[in-house]
């Protein structure tokens, strides 16, 4: 356990010590701001059109509706999407390249040890970036009332979805010394892996339904929508778990390598 | 866990002691028939050796000797193919953790992270070699001290000069105070004043440590290391102390004689003269050819050499021995018929 947290330690200073995080949560800021903006518009928009025409009696427009649950599963998802390899790219494929590797392979500490502390880092940053989301959100219980579950839910649907890519993004920094190309074929993986789901309205036999059921996409449509499906669940700790095993297995062949 | 330990550490006793009964000399280091294959290619083929505690070994060889991969195998990087490697005891297959909580490794590259300052390197490699939590931040302190990075501990480590880096290191080499320390190449790319401090400071290593140390270089060898293995293509050719080496080798005396005439004849003439075993023309593209000369050992052929030239009416410009340097011995080990003779 120790060892585990003396490596998420390092792997999250790295990110810290490199432009790596600010350039990342730059770019996630920037973009759940225009998403929320965009959705805000959308709602008062509504509200006014709502107040000219009079409708008193009309139902309210809700919150998590209108902008929580939108934001929580489409456009964010795909900007994770382009984001994860960044975060990935460098786990092994840096160390390969410097020859620190070995350093961490001669050090008392088991594969699976360094692993999963570099699974961790990753994840704490990809955790702070979901907590920059809810400034926005946050302003909406300030102003508003929305239902808080949901919110809940769908963050953990965006936290899982996340968890997953780290995983896959993770196994594939373990091909290469170099991070462009561990980054660009994770980012080629992840989307595929996405637009799967495609498949789910185009293909006629169960074996088309069954491959879209595989899509990243598929699974986070109930969290989004404030409910937490089992079987969702399993997926994405399924695919977290493929992703750390692989890795492992990887690591375990590179020490046949001169 | 504590029972574990302890049965380990009782193993790891007896094992020394049943590697050298009735000898005090404990053997830190056992090398036995290791062989390390990459696919079809052999790296290192059927290689034994030992290192007994305190003693610094140099491992010689050229490049791709084979020298990189046999110290990753100790150290538990690469797994061997074939043979056996314990490191205090523990063998470096079946318990890797143990063995690698005692050894210490320097590679080629330092493993260093340029981001991290020398202090939080440090730090970080502490931890997850095994130093108690609480003695981490007093054996960062002492290590920066014992390899001289005191003075630049808070700069970070990208911005060092090459000798810095090394230092650095070899500071997270020792940092868990490793009973066995493997240092692959510790001067490659340093310069001369680096390369002086850093011998010194691997000599005062050695007694509290045992060193293994790879290198390419014979004068380093002979400087450092109190016993020396030769690697050549995958195998050990040579093993034994510096000095020991030179004499066993220098088994003939060789002179070098420059003169003006008939290339062919002048070889067939100082071919038949009395003790010379071997005459080697070493350039004979212009007028003058210089013919290396090999006589037996304590035979002085200069003399008649020189009367053979002269009485055959040649000019004669240049007749001198030539003491055999240590990398003559080098190249001679690493050139395969002369690197046979070598280990009779």
């Amino acid at each position: 356990m120790r060892n585990i947290l003396a490596m998420a330690g390092k792997e999250l200073r790295a990110y810290f010590h490199s432009p790596i995080a600010y350039v990342v949560m730059t770019i996630w800021t920037a973009m759940t701001g225009f998403a929320f903006y965009l959705h805000l518009w959308v709602y008062t928009n509504e509200i006014f059109r709502m107040q000219m025409m009079g409708g008193m009696g009309a139902p309210p427009i809700s919150l998590n509706d209108v902008i929580i649950r939108p934001m929580l599963e489409g456009f964010l998802l795909v900007v994770l999407l382009f984001l994860t390899p960044v975060i990935t790219m460098r786990l092994f494929a840096e160390e390969k390249r410097s020859g620190s590797i070995e350093l961490l392979l001669t050090s008392p500490v088991t594969d699976l040890e360094i692993i999963l502390g570099k699974y961790a880092g990753a994840f704490l940053l990809l955790l702070s970036l979901i907590a920059l989301t809810f400034v926005y959100i946050g302003l909406l219980f300030i102003y508003g009332n929305p239902d808080p579950k949901p919110v809940i839910v769908g963050a953990l649907g965006m936290l899982l979805f996340g968890a997953a890519l780290l995983s896959i993004g993770m196994w594939i920094s373990t091909f290469t010394k170099n991070q462009i190309i561990a980054g660009a074929i994770t980012l080629a993986v992840l989307l595929l892996l996405y637009i799967l789901v495609w498949l789910r309205d185009v293909a006629m036999g169960s074996v088309g339904q069954l491959i879209a059921g595989l899509s990243l996409g598929v699974h986070i449509e109930s969290f989004a929508k404030g409910v937490i499906d089992v079987s969702d669940l399993v997926y994405y700790l399924s695919v977290v778990f493929l992703g750390v095993f692989l890795t492992a297995r990887s690591v375990d062949a590179l020490k046949g390598k001169p | 866990m504590l029972a574990a330990r302890a049965l380990n550490d009782e193993r790891r006793i007896s094992g020394v002691w049943g590697a050298a009964p009735g000898d005090n000399r404990v053997s830190m280091i056992q090398v036995e028939h290791l062989t390390k294959r990459y696919g079809p290619t052999v790296a290192v083929s059927d290689v034994s050796f030992e290192v007994q505690k305190g003693e610094v070994l140099g491992f010689l060889g050229p490049n791709g000797a084979g020298k990189t991969t046999t110290m990753r195998v100790i150290t538990g990087y690469l797994p061997p193919t074939e043979g056996k490697v314990t490191v205090a005891g523990f063998d470096v297959v079946e318990n890797p953790i143990e063995a690698k909580r005692r050894t210490g490794y320097l590679p080629e590259t330092p493993p260093v992270y340029p981001d991290m300052t020398v202090r939080e390197y440090l730090g970080f490699v502490a931890r997850i070699k095994a130093v108690p939590r609480a003695e981490v931040k007093k054996r960062v302190e002492e290590t920066c001290e014992k390899s001289a990075v005191t003075e630049v501990r808070d700069r970070q480590i990208g911005k060092l000069s090459k000798g810095y880096r090394q230092r650095v290191g070899l500071a997270q080499a020792l940092i868990h105070n490793p009973e066995v320390l493997v240092l692959d190449e510790p001067t490659a790319g340093l310069d001369p004043k680096q390369i002086i401090e850093t011998r010194e400071l691997i000599k005062n290593l050695a007694g509290q440590h045992t060193v293994v140390l790879s290198t390419h270089i014979l004068p380093e060898a002979s400087k450092t290391c109190q016993r020396v293995v030769v690697i050549n293509h995958g195998q050990v050719v040579a093993v034994g102390t510096p000095d020991d080496l030179t004499r066993r080798l220098q088994g003939y005396e060789t002179v070098l004689v420059t003169v003006e005439g008939p290339a062919a004849e002048i070889i067939d003439k100082l071919q038949r003269l009395e003790g010379v075993n071997l005459v080697e023309p070493r350039d004979a593209s212009g007028p003058r050819v210089t013919i290396e000369l090999h006589a037996e050992r304590g035979h002085d052929v200069r003399p008649e050499a020189a009367r053979a030239v002269v009485e055959s009416g040649w000019k004669l410009f240049e007749i001198k021995t030539s003491g055999l340097s240590l990398e003559e011995i080098f190249l001679q080990l690493t050139t395969k018929d002369l690197g046979e003779q070598a280990v009779n």
